[in-house]
């Protein structure tokens, strides 16, 4: 059984108990204990059921690349899915569940799929479930849906309940990973001034050195890590986190880092998460080495761990995860744990090495401290299920004959050391294969590079493949100096630690072991635990044809699951090699994809959550729409009242209501969000010439133009009322959601074609709110509050006039956009709400109604007023829209000319603006096509035309629509034909397009 | 006069800063040569503070010069003064080219103080607000989350934020979540 | 993600407070171009593996133009340039060279 040792536990203290519960149960732990090594302490070696066939299976790693030990944590609002128990820090009332069974961890139906494993090979999805097609969607995707994943999604309703947050920092040197070479190297770049930030994953600095032993200048290594913490901590240009991950290596020295900041004390105020958004001169990567699986039948059955995780616990958590261990190996490392094993008190039945010479200096060690030791040996086959209870020993170099059984709870195995090269491949590093140590490490002639073209990211320590204390010290002090120099700062001469190293007999590749291991063997030997993977599937893989290792990967899923096939990676690769009969270099890796390990949704989003997911604009006058009700439409993003219903009121009843009180009496609208733009200079006329279909130059001060603007390629993208301020001075109105793209469509035009005009320009759309006063009632209204000229004389359709209302000094346009009396009054925006307020009050008695955007557009459709956005979608040219009046003929140049001129423009078979007017009153269905005879290449309908607006007219009491229309204008009287997608067809007459006061008397007034 | 409101009518929160909405403040857009006397004379005159430098804000109380591009400058005064410094400045600048226009009310302005208020800015903008990085005389434009901000030091651990009015809600809710208890970085203070 | 500098401020900030505005250096063809003159003018672009000049705004920031040499492939940046030029001025165009001797792009080398 696993239990907690009497002694031991560098990372715990003992002092301090704390109480957790795993699927209901109370246990304890000690205050620095993982949920990993709680669990273990506690017995509990299986901890889950695997993806696919639902194997149990146990707690393998002890850190970041563990792929089985995954947990729902916490509840409602704390809950997540896949957690990790090896990094996860218990903390008193941490709720943990284990995942992918039912009904139960112990007993789980899923668990029948183990028994079909020979029915369900690599590819089984794609071979099986391509036909019948439809039974996809009713039988095999519901079925995939019930019985694939891990954790489960948290609930819709429920909230995540805590904050995050992003952070910018910019250092000269980050290092990341905080074991003994992370520090050293941190230490050399601190020392020679330069600004660094050297990050830890888990909560200790010194990695595993100190589990490992050995000694550096003359002292323990943990002496060593003591001192060099202290060291940087006083340093005022280092900067130390613990808890934090380097994700992901980006361009130009652009670094994502993961800092975990309550998940240890979720109780404490503050954010959970914090994302840091670095950019760093250079990158110093101290990731260390993972430790590789060794591949034989039963690998997979709990108990079975890495050597390095069995020493891990025993001597940093005081956590024995069995009392008898056979170690199994093909390197000197795993020799380190037999001997702490032994240390504890516990029992090694057996070493089995796989190589016939043998280990070295630790091997004498073993051998001194009483225990077997048989080389060239592998393991046949592990007994057990839910958990181990022995091994069958064979030749390595055989087939599998059982040599020999031994009893044991606990399998410690090492394939060899993986250095993790995730963050140097993120941006581009390349590797190398080391046949030596049969791992990739970095290429420092080919790093990933920056805007300078120079490598900016340095490996260190094992991370670079130099897996000795004292060579990890060396190198990664040479990386920390060569960063800050490379940084501009002058590295110190000091000299890097020394710490000798054991002298360790060569390690020998194994891949599959036995290495002539059966099919039967081969069905039960793990590459990837978390999507069971096995290496019968990858050498399927390759009879099947699959040689390039990114497609296997694919085939397979070996390395797809949350762990990215941290132990499976280089075993899979090295399995496909042999079985396509190359080397393993040639074969190649996958791609290393950030993040390192999964980071939270929360801290992606960082603070875009909730009311500031995005930005919502509002206009001086919102908190007056919404204490009245306005129900809101967003465009772009702002929020504009849709209409201000009353209470039992419908939006229709509410938008008809506002629409009569407009056309019959007095309307007001917030048209504070239209774009405003100064244009201003000797050449501001030549320039909106150029900008606008129609003549600019000619306004003369005092007066408005309605404009159109076209791209370059002929299409409208905007349009709106221009103002002529002074000689050298206009006001262009944009659309709301234009001001911002047509700013810098001017700027652009100016700054980068016609630089020597001049010309400035300026957003002024937020300087001023701007009211329309509307109806026939409008002018008495500020007629009231005025003493200025405002008749029809003094004060003429489409002119401005600066007009004091009530001691407020406005602006006034005489504009119409609703076929009323219409005037549309500018005033700073601080002095909006006192102008909304005191028009409300002014027209009170003419019943002054605010109407909202819907209102709006009804009453723009009703006069055929064209809508950016409704009748243009990016394709639509003004003559299409019967906006010919609009189009300078006398002007040479204006953008958009050009392309206007091409065939394509002038066919006449372009479909053009016209009214459409249902014959029964009803309203045509928004976007509808127009159907004409026949079919199209596809077997489709052929098509005539579509609506661009439509709506019900309260004025005219009946549906009324745009759209544009092949010929249409041709065909008036003609009826046409629109199927809805509810099933009716609705019949139009073609028409004018203005439905209302066709002559325009009533804005005219 | 009638009644003038700020975006926030002087809003405030404490967190690891205090955050205040720092009402309406007259600004002017200034677009011409800067290195022509003239405009030099007519914004020095009306600010009474020095022409700034590239990246540069020179204030005196209410009033200042901030370098906003290579051809635009932003003319500080008390809000309530503004017109008739607009009125001044284009007098002074009759027959040159130039534009200059009142943009007091299309802004909200924010100070963001205390020994947090370094790390506070620096979860929002893509900016070193490290000492050494920032510091009092400079004015940084960039991005605070998804809107455009200006910042600059009104003295020690004191920050102003200049953005859009109409985002104004959506800034100070920014800077209150960004202030939030328990959030301090520990970095710059 | 990119660090630019803008040569009008000179800030030196990261992509997000800019703003892509595709090649640089296009000559404007206007009424009475021919059709091919137009059509390249509008639509055909260099995209290369390799040195590129391009435009980029500094939206989030002083609001101008840019040019940029840049490698589109490792991303090394050559150097930024005023818009309002016709070509690379010389000193960019030595820059590029000793990174990428031999180098062509359009008219220019």
């Amino acid at each position: 059984m696993s239990t907690r040792l009497a002694q031991g536990g560098r990372r715990i203290d003992r002092r301090k108990s704390v109480e957790f519960r795993f699927n209901g149960k109370r246990l304890k732990g000690y205050e620095g204990d993982t949920l990993a090594s709680a669990l273990l302490a506690n017995d509990q070696m299986m901890v889950g059921r695997s993806f696919k066939y639902h194997r149990p299976r146990g707690i393998v790693a002890s850190g970041a690349e563990e792929p089985n030990a995954l947990f729902n944590t916490g509840e409602g609002a704390t809950f997540e899915p896949n957690q990790r128990a090896t990094t996860t820090e218990i903390f008193a009332g941490l709720e943990a569940k284990s995942q992918n069974h039912w009904p139960s961890l112990e007993f789980d139906i899923g668990a029948v799929n183990a028994k079909l494993s020979r029915f369900l090979p690599a590819g089984f999805y794609y071979k099986t479930f391509m036909f019948p097609r439809f039974a996809w969607k009713h039988l095999y995707e519901p079925f995939i849906r019930q019985s694939a994943g891990l954790g489960r999604a948290p609930e819709a309703e429920d909230r995540d309940g805590d904050t995050y947050e992003h952070f910018y920092g910019f250092f000269d040197v980050v290092v990341i990973g905080g074991g003994v070479a992370g520090l050293q190297a941190a230490k050399a770049a601190g020392e020679a001034g330069a600004k660094v930030l050297v990050m830890e994953q888990t909560a200790q600095w010194g990695g595993r050195a100190a589990v490992d032993g050995g000694e550096v200048d003359g002292a323990p290594v943990a002496d060593y890590i003591a001192a060099t913490v202290a060291a940087l901590e006083a340093m005022e240009n280092v900067t130390l986190r613990r808890r934090m991950m380097g994700a992901g290596v980006y361009d130009h020295g652009y670094l994502l880092a993961y800092e975990r900041l309550r998940d240890h004390c979720p109780d404490e105020a503050g954010p959970r998460h914090r994302l840091w958004r670095i950019r760093a001169g250079r990158i110093v990567t101290a990731t260390g080495a993972i430790e590789r699986p060794l591949s034989f039948a039963g690998n997979d059955i709990p108990g079975v761990m890495l050597a390095s995780a069995v020493r891990d616990y025993i001597v940093d958590y005081g956590v024995s995860p069995g009392d008898r261990v056979v170690v199994v190996t093909n390197n000197d490392d795993a020799y380190r744990t037999a001997i702490a094993v032994k240390e504890a008190g516990l029992s090694v039945p057996v070493i089995v090495d796989a190589r016939v010479g043998g280990g070295g200096a630790l091997a004498d060690q073993a051998r001194a401290l009483g225990i077997r030791v048989e080389t060239g040996k592998g393991i046949a086959k592990v007994h057990g299920t839910k958990r181990v209870e022995g091994v069958a020993i064979c030749a390595q170099a055989g087939e599998g004959a059982v040599l020999d059984e031994v009893g044991c709870d606990v399998v410690a195995m090492s394939g060899g050391w993986s250095p993790v090269v995730h963050l140097w491949s993120h941006c581009g590093g390349k590797l190398n294969w080391d046949e030596a140590q049969a791992c990739f490490r970095p290429d420092g002639n080919r790093p990933p590079t920056d805007q300078d073209g120079e490598g900016f990211v340095l490996p260190a320590g094992a991370a670079n493949g130099e897996l000795g204390l004292g060579a990890g010290l060396t190198d990664a002090d040479a990386a920390g100096k060569r960063a800050a120099d490379e940084t501009g700062h002058k590295p110190g001469r000091g000299k890097a630690p020394v710490a000798a190293d054991v002298d360790e007999a060569a390690l020998e590749p194994v891949w599959l072991m036995p290495q002539g291991a059966g099919a039967k063997l081969r069905m039960k030997a793990w590459l990837d635990y978390q999507n069971d993977v096995k290496v019968s599937d990858v050498q399927l893989a390759a009879r099947e044809g699959y040689e390039s290792v990114e497609h296997t990967k694919r085939y397979t899923t070996l390395g797809m699951a949350t762990d990215q096939g941290k132990l499976s990676n280089i075993n899979g690769l090295a399995i496909l090699s042999d079985a396509l009969g190359q080397p393993i270099p040639q074969t190649g890796t996958t791609t290393f994809r950030p993040p390192y390990t999964p980071i939270s949704m929360g801290a992606i989003a960082g603070e875009a959550r909730a009311e500031i997911f995005q930005p919502l604009r509002r206009t001086p006058m919102h908190d007056w729409h919404e204490a009245n009700g306005a129900h809101w439409e967003p465009v772009g993003q702002w929020r504009r009242p849709y209409c201000y219903p009353k209470t039992g009121e419908s939006h229709a009843a509410a938008v008809a209501r506002e629409v009569m009180a407009t056309r019959e009496s007095l309307g007001l609208l917030d048209a504070s969000t239209l774009g405003k733009l100064i244009v201003k200079g000797p050449d501001a006329g030549r320039f909106l010439d150029m900008l606008y279909t129609n003549m600019m130059s000619t306004l003369k001060p005092g007066k408005c133009r309605y404009g159109l603007m076209c791209s370059e390629n002929g299409f409208l993208i905007d349009d709106g009322v221009v103002a002529r301020l002074d000689d050298d001075t206009f006001l262009c109105h944009t659309t709301t959601g234009g001001a911002e793209r047509i700013h810098a469509h001017m700027e652009e035009w100016l700054q980068t074609e016609w630089w020597d005009w001049k010309v400035y320009v300026a957003n002024v759309t937020e300087q001023y709110a701007q009211i329309a006063v509307v109806g026939p009632n409008a002018r008495k209204v500020l007629e009231k509050l005025s003493e200025d000229d405002l008749s029809a004389e003094g004060f003429p359709f489409m002119a401005w006039k600066d007009v004091t209302l009530n001691r407020i000094k406005t602006r006034v346009y005489r504009i119409s956009f609703s076929g009323e009396l219409s005037y549309e009054i500018s005033v700073p925006a601080s002095e909006g709400r006192a102008l909304w307020n005191m028009l409300l009050e002014a027209g009170d008695e003419y019943g002054a109604t605010p109407y909202g955007t819907e209102a709006l557009h009804v009453m723009r459709a009703e006069k055929g007023f064209i809508m950016i956005g409704d009748e243009t979608d990016g394709t639509v040219i003004p003559q299409d829209l019967g906006l010919h009046w609009a189009i300078s003929k006398k002007k040479e140049d204006f953008l958009g000319k050009r392309a206007q001129e091409r065939s394509h423009m002038t066919d006449p078979k372009r479909w053009k603006l016209v009214g459409l007017e249902t014959v029964d009153g009803s309203v045509i269905p928004d976007g509808a096509y127009a159907v004409a005879d026949g079919t199209n290449a596809n077997g489709q309908r052929n098509v005539q035309g579509r609506v661009t607006s439509t709506y019900f007219s309260p004025t005219l009491g009946r549906g009324i629509a745009m759209g544009l229309v092949l010929n249409g204008p041709d065909r008036m009287g003609e009826v046409i034909s629109f199927p809805g997608t509810d099933g009716k067809t609705y019949d139009a007459k073609i028409v004018d397009p203005v439905f209302y006061d066709k002559d325009g008397e009533k804005q005219n007034v | 006069m009638s009644e003038t409101l700020s975006a926030l009518k002087g809003a405030r929160f404490a967190g690891i800063a205090v955050v205040t909405e720092a009402g309406l403040r007259g600004m002017i857009t200034v677009r011409g040569d800067l290195a022509d006397t003239d405009v030099k004379n007519a914004v020095t005159g009306v600010a009474g503070v020095d022409m700034p430098g590239q990246r540069e804000i020179n204030t005196v109380g209410e009033r200042g010069i901030a370098w906003m591009s290579p051809d635009e400058l932003l003319v500080m005064v008390p809000h309530g003064e503004a017109e008739q410094a607009v009125e001044t400045m284009n007098a002074a600048l009759t027959g040159a080219h130039a534009l200059v226009v009142n943009v007091s009310d299309a802004r909200a302005v924010f100070d963001v103080t205390g020994p947090h208020a370094r790390e506070v800015l620096g979860k929002l903008m893509p900016v070193d607000f490290s000492a050494v990085g920032f510091g009092p005389g400079m004015i940084r434009r960039s991005r605070m989350a998804q809107v455009p901000a200006a910042v600059w030091m009104t003295g020690e651990d004191a920050f102003r934020v200049v953005c859009f009015r109409s985002v104004a809600q959506y800034v100070f809710d920014l800077l209150k979540a960004a202030a939030a208890e328990g959030s301090e970085v520990g970095l710059y203070a | 993600m990119l660090i630019l500098e803008c040569p009008y401020c000179g800030v030196k900030g990261e992509e997000t407070e800019f703003h892509g505005g595709g090649e640089a250096h296009l000559k404007r063809f206007g009424p009475g171009s021919s059709e091919e003159d137009f059509e390249g003018y509008l639509f055909h672009r260099e995209n290369p593996k390799g040195v590129h000049l391009e435009r980029w705004r500094h939206v989030n920031g002083c609001g101008k133009w840019f040019h940029v040499a840049r490698d589109t492939a490792t991303l090394e940046v050559f150097g930024s340039y005023s818009a309002q030029v016709t070509e690379p001025p010389q000193e960019i165009k030595d820059a590029i060279s000793a990174k990428r001797p031999g180098w062509s792009w359009r008219e220019f080398a």
